[in-house]
């Protein structure tokens, strides 16, 4: 039993933390992440140099990490950094080409060289990957895909998209380079797309990988899990600063009990959504990945947005406001249970694994 | 990161798993796992079979009988006793005041008292709250008035467990009224034969008799019966406070009551589908397991947290924060899945002619004993400002 980050794994996040906080202010953010093309190339060129990108593929995939562990000390970061870059889609994406054996993009994309998305959600699919409607069908000319993505994140100015698709024998996996997207800013920063699809041309890497595809939702969802407890646990000690700090009636507001013990609250949920993520991302490649990401996304979608929305109460006005940094972790963290299936759909993900009983 | 246990923490797990397999009475298991009150001689039994292991003291070190178990090892062993659906042994003689003698009482005492702890000679029970100092447990009254080589003691307790099976009570008493009213409590062993010692009942909203309330009118104490020094009490209920809080968390109890509830619900069916096939359900089911799990995990963390020896602070309260949570919210669904069955009340019906399966007749009283979770060993809120305390220090 230990629960101390490795020596490697405490020097990435040190050093992803001090980027972050010499390089990318809320100013900064606010900037870049509202506004084509929804981040700030400076500071993707900043990340892929300092091999955050590098340290999602294992020495193998030509990376120097790759293990679930990687994306969640990563992540952490970027959740307490509230960085809005486009590091989701390029985790997933990564993952999917080394199991495509396309070890020669991912290098590049390693290498800042382009950006990669992953669109598989449609405007009737949040979670569950079987009710896919998009189709492929192999053509003289090769393979083209037909239907509608939504909700692509990091797609704006991508290169390279990965695309889920319907191919008969069952979910397949294609890439396409840069197709003409509807672009839009997340209302928490960063940028999403939708995609209609008509006879797309695109290059089939599996016809039938739904495992694969499920393997890179569920990092995906450890890294969000992650980047919410990162988010949260700064946002706890910037409220427990503010009502230290306000006064009112002539004290501190943080001398009310009221207040306090709904801090305190604040923070056994953020313990617990540590524990949770700690332990999804170390059984990941055990036989229980599903339930344990289920469960963590699920508790962090309900403990993010509990306290998020305390934060802005305890906050009061202020905290209502766009020009305060707490406001913005709190709408991030709530957001986050919108991506990759909520804590709904992943309630329903757990039943469906839940063994009968006798 | 490593979730898992040593092979040494494996090996000796199996080890109590093996012996609670083969040595825990059925019968007594089935009661706990029924909600049913034991009785003195059941609790006694196991006390005896564990004693005869060299487990029934699992804090205690070696030269005092106990089997010298690290904090993981103890985890381990409450983990596995609650998952068995084993009694807890009186836990007032055992966890509580034995490492108080063996923090701060004498060798004399320690020999004189620990051993018939062990083998279930005595049993302690607790006097610490009284009717006009609960959460506020500084403000106690009851007074221990020096006289000669005695201390003379009067006054009230209350809410002492399971006191009806004592025949020895340790009390905080007010030996002074100079300075803050911490600094004049103290902690004094008392004979419960002694004259001017009454107990009598308290009936809870189960039904059940769990608690008592003590009077004392004029009680004489050998001065020898202080543990620590005069006034020093505060000192010792704190330290109890913080540490000796193993299983403080319950996760096993926890474990053991959500799997009963899978099990029901598969059992019971209602308008036309089984409990288990009901999303509602289902879905709290589902919730309710992850905070569990998660709190599993921040159990364990704070487990190696104490091996490595950080300061224990908060941590503890937190556990018992959300664990009573987890905890009453698991009486709840399991109270629930029963509907209107779980209106009769038990005592009045035999298991053969309940309509339920019998091992759940006692939800409902079982739920509302549960009640006190949150209330007792410091209550909830209690805890919060312990953690509060710390999180707003200046």
């Amino acid at each position: 039993m230990d629960f101390n980050l490795t020596e490697d794994h405490q020097m990435l996040s040190d050093t992803l933390r001090r980027f972050l906080a010499d390089n990318y202010d809320i100013e900064t953010r606010g900037r870049a992440a509202y506004a084509a093309p929804y981040h700030a190339p400076e500071i993707w060129a900043g990340l892929a140099e300092l091999g955050i990108l590098g340290a999602f593929l294992t020495e193998d995939q030509g990376g120097f990490g790759g293990t679930a562990e990687d994306v969640r000390v990563i992540f952490e970061e970027l959740g307490r950094g509230l960085c809005a870059e486009p590091v989701l889609g390029a985790l997933m994406g990564l993952h999917l080409l080394s199991r495509a054996g396309r070890d020669d993009l991912a290098q590049a994309i390693i290498a800042g060289e382009g950006r990669i998305a992953l669109a598989v959600y449609e405007p009737q699919v949040a979670c569950d990957l079987k009710h896919i409607e998009a189709r492929a069908q192999e053509t003289a000319d090769g393979w083209q895909l037909t239907g509608r993505k939504s909700a692509i994140y990091g797609a704006p100015g991508a290169q390279h998209l990965l695309i889920v698709a319907q191919t008969g024998q069952g979910q397949g996996l294609f890439l396409a380079a840069a197709p003409e997207l509807i672009p839009a800013a997340m209302v928490d920063g960063g940028g999403v797309a939708d995609l209609v699809m008509d006879d797309l041309p695109a290059e089939c890497l599996s016809p039938d990988c739904a495992d694969w595809i499920e393997a890179a939702l569920d990092l995906g969802r450890v890294a969000l899990c992650a980047e919410a407890v990162g988010a949260m646990d700064f946002l706890i000690d910037m409220t427990v600063d503010y009502l230290k700090q306000r006064k009112q009636f002539g004290r501190s507001i943080g001398s009310f009990q009221a207040l306090q013990h709904r801090v305190v609250d604040m923070m056994v949920e953020l313990e617990q959504c540590r524990s949770i993520t700690i332990s999804a991302a170390a059984r990941f490649d055990g036989p229980d990945r599903g339930r344990q990401v289920s469960m963590a996304k699920n508790l962090i979608g309900r403990m993010g947005t509990r306290v998020a929305e305390e934060a802005i109460q305890l906050h009061g006005g202020i905290g209502m406001t766009w020009e305060y940094p707490g406001a913005h972790y709190a709408k991030r963290l709530i957001m986050i249970d919108h991506q990759l299936g909520d804590h709904n759909d992943h309630v329903l993900r757990l039943i469906a694994s839940q063994p009968k009983a006798a | 990161m490593d979730l898992e246990f040593s092979p040494a923490e494996k090996a000796f797990r199996d080890e109590v798993r093996s012996f609670l397999s083969d040595h825990l009475p059925r019968q007594i298991a089935d009661k706990v796992d029924a909600g049913k009150e034991l009785t003195k001689e059941e609790t006694l039994q196991w006390q005896a079979i564990l004693h005869a292991r060299g487990w029934a003291a699992p804090n205690w070190p070696v030269d005092y009988g106990g089997p010298g178990w690290d904090a993981v090892q103890r985890h381990i062993f409450a983990e596995e006793c609650a998952l068995h659906s084993a009694p807890r042994l009186p836990a007032f003689g055992l966890n509580m005041l034995g490492p108080v003698l063996l923090k701060f009482g004498t060798e004399d005492q320690r020999r004189a008292i620990l051993p018939r702890i062990l083998d279930g000679t005595d049993w302690w029970c607790q006097g610490y709250s009284e009717p006009g100092a609960g959460s506020d447990l500084a403000s106690l009254k009851t007074r221990a008035i020096r006289d000669g080589g005695d201390y003379v003691v009067n006054g009230q307790k209350t809410w002492t467990t399971l006191g009806q099976h004592a025949n020895k009570i340790f009390c905080l008493v007010r030996t002074s009224t100079e300075g803050k009213p911490q600094e004049g409590i103290s902690f004094l062993l008392v004979d419960l034969d002694t004259p001017g010692v009454e107990m009598r009942p308290i009936r809870l909203i189960d039904g059940g008799h769990e608690v008592n309330e003590v009077f004392f009118t004029d009680a004489r104490v050998p001065v020898e019966n202080l543990v620590g020094e005069e006034n020093q009490g505060w000192t010792i209920a704190k330290y109890l406070l913080t540490h000796e809080r193993t299983n403080i968390a319950g996760v096993g109890f926890s474990a053991r009551d959500l799997a009963r509830f899978r099990k029901l619900s598969g059992q019971l069916r209602r308008d036309g589908r089984s409990i288990a096939d009901n999303p509602v359900y289902s879905a709290r089911a589902a919730e309710i397991e992850a905070e569990l799990e998660a709190l599993r995990i921040t159990n364990l963390r704070m487990l190696a947290n104490a091996r490595d020896g950080a300061a224990e602070g908060a941590q503890s309260s937190l556990l018992k924060l959300k664990g009573t949570q987890i905890r009453q919210a698991l009486q709840e669904l399991y109270r629930s899945a029963l509907g209107p069955h779980a209106a009769p009340e038990p005592d009045d019906l035999s298991d053969n002619e309940r309509v339920v399966p019998a091992e759940s007749a006692r939800a409902a009283p079982v739920y509302f004993n549960h009640r006190k979770l949150s209330i007792f060993g410091g209550s909830n809120e209690i805890q919060r400002n312990i953690v509060a305390k710390e999180l707003f220090r200046e």
